[in-house]
């Protein structure tokens, strides 16, 4: 199979480029992430991140011909040729393949993706009904790969103040739990021109994530609770 | 410095977008029938169109409502693409210049007519 990948290497005082590499490898029940592997067996300087290799760390997000995607869980078989395996766009390449994923985490931290709650702890836990842990659907399965915010327009023009569309899912994600008291500092954290209202509905996030998730529908449902307080 | 967040200001511009939506949506098309029904017209026909102050009042609240929607939009895009504050000033008082004066012009030019 014939692939081409980015390489970039800032010790080298190099430019980054594209590499044609050719490997052999049946693609039948294969992953992007095995041939990845393979590649670098043949070829040691080749960098990338990946742990779990089944779609869980979310560590080995690339962008494959153009489209955020989970090497791991991106069958081998269903590629054009040649494969054209980038960095995720939009964050500093650190090396190769692996970007530094600062910018992402930052504003993951902005949104305090931890339960607030200063009322006394209980004997046991802070029960929930079934009805309010179904509120969390959709929500908590986010794996923090980047493959939405760093697809996604509104992010690459303002990384610094629009939080994206992992990060407000995240946002909702608190906003939605029974457990969490916080709601309206969190949603003034939000309510600015930039943290949520950049987001201008161009839905590549949903188009794009591995976990099929919905962070536009997030986004709506945060500025529903906007609205709401407001009239 | 850090860059400030949590102005409060986000939701109110938002609304607006989507009111000002509904009503274009309401408005364009039964202006739209309202003129391609009287097609074609000579200017008696035209004036004779635009007499009712009703439909005087619906063309300039349907602009006005144009005008704000597309405040609101190309605010956006300058505040995506017009970094330096002065440079986004000016053209912020370009675009309310050009947009407000369009709705008056069209006040008054509807109101003018002999």
């Amino acid at each position: 199979m014939k692939f081409r990948l980015y390489r970039y290497n800032p010790e080298s005082g190099d430019p980054p480029f594209m590499q044609d590499v050719e490997l052999d490898i049946d693609p039948a029940g294969k992953m992007l992430l095995d041939a990845l592997i393979a590649i670098k067996a043949q070829d040691e300087t080749l960098s990338l991140r990946r742990s779990c290799r089944e779609g869980v760390c979310g560590s080995d997000a690339v962008n494959v011909n153009g489209r955020n995607r989970l090497a791991c869980i991106t069958p081998l078989g269903e590629l054009k040729e040649p494969v054209e395996v980038r960095p995720l766009p939009g964050l500093p390449v650190i090396r190769d393949l692996v970007v530094d994923m600062e910018p992402f985490f930052r504003q993951y931290r902005s949104i305090k993706p931890w339960l607030v709650n200063d009322e006394p702890e209980p004997e046991v836990e802070r029960l929930q009904s079934p009805q309010e842990r179904a509120q969390l659907d959709g929500l908590y399965e986010c794996i923090l790969c980047g493959c939405c915010t760093t697809a996604c327009p509104s992010s690459w023009w303002n990384p610094e103040t629009f939080v994206g569309p992992a990060g407000l899912l995240q946002a909702y994600r608190f906003l939605a739990d029974s457990r969490d008291e916080a709601t309206s500092a969190r949603l003034d954290h939000l309510e600015d021109p930039y943290r949520l209202y950049r987001c201008r509905g161009i839905l590549n996030c949903v188009d794009i994530c591995p976990k099929g998730l919905n962070p536009a529908a997030a986004i709506g449902r945060i500025r529903a609770l906007l609205v709401k307080r407001r009239v | 410095m850090k860059i400030a967040a949590g102005s409060h200001t986000g939701t109110g511009t938002w609304l607006v977008q989507r009111a000002t939506a509904v009503v274009l949506a309401l408005a364009l098309p039964v202006l739209g029938m309202r003129i391609l029904l009287a097609l074609p017209v000579d200017f008696v026909g035209w004036r004779a169109l635009f007499q009712p102050v009703a439909m005087r009042v619906a063309c300039v609240l349907a602009a006005a409502a144009l005008a704000l929607h597309a405040w609101v939009g190309l605010r956006d895009v300058l505040m995506d693409y017009v970094r330096p504050t002065l440079v986004r000033l000016i053209l912020y008082l370009v675009v309310i210049v050009t947009l407000a004066g369009s709705v008056a012009a069209l006040a008054a030019t509807l109101w003018s007519l002999p």
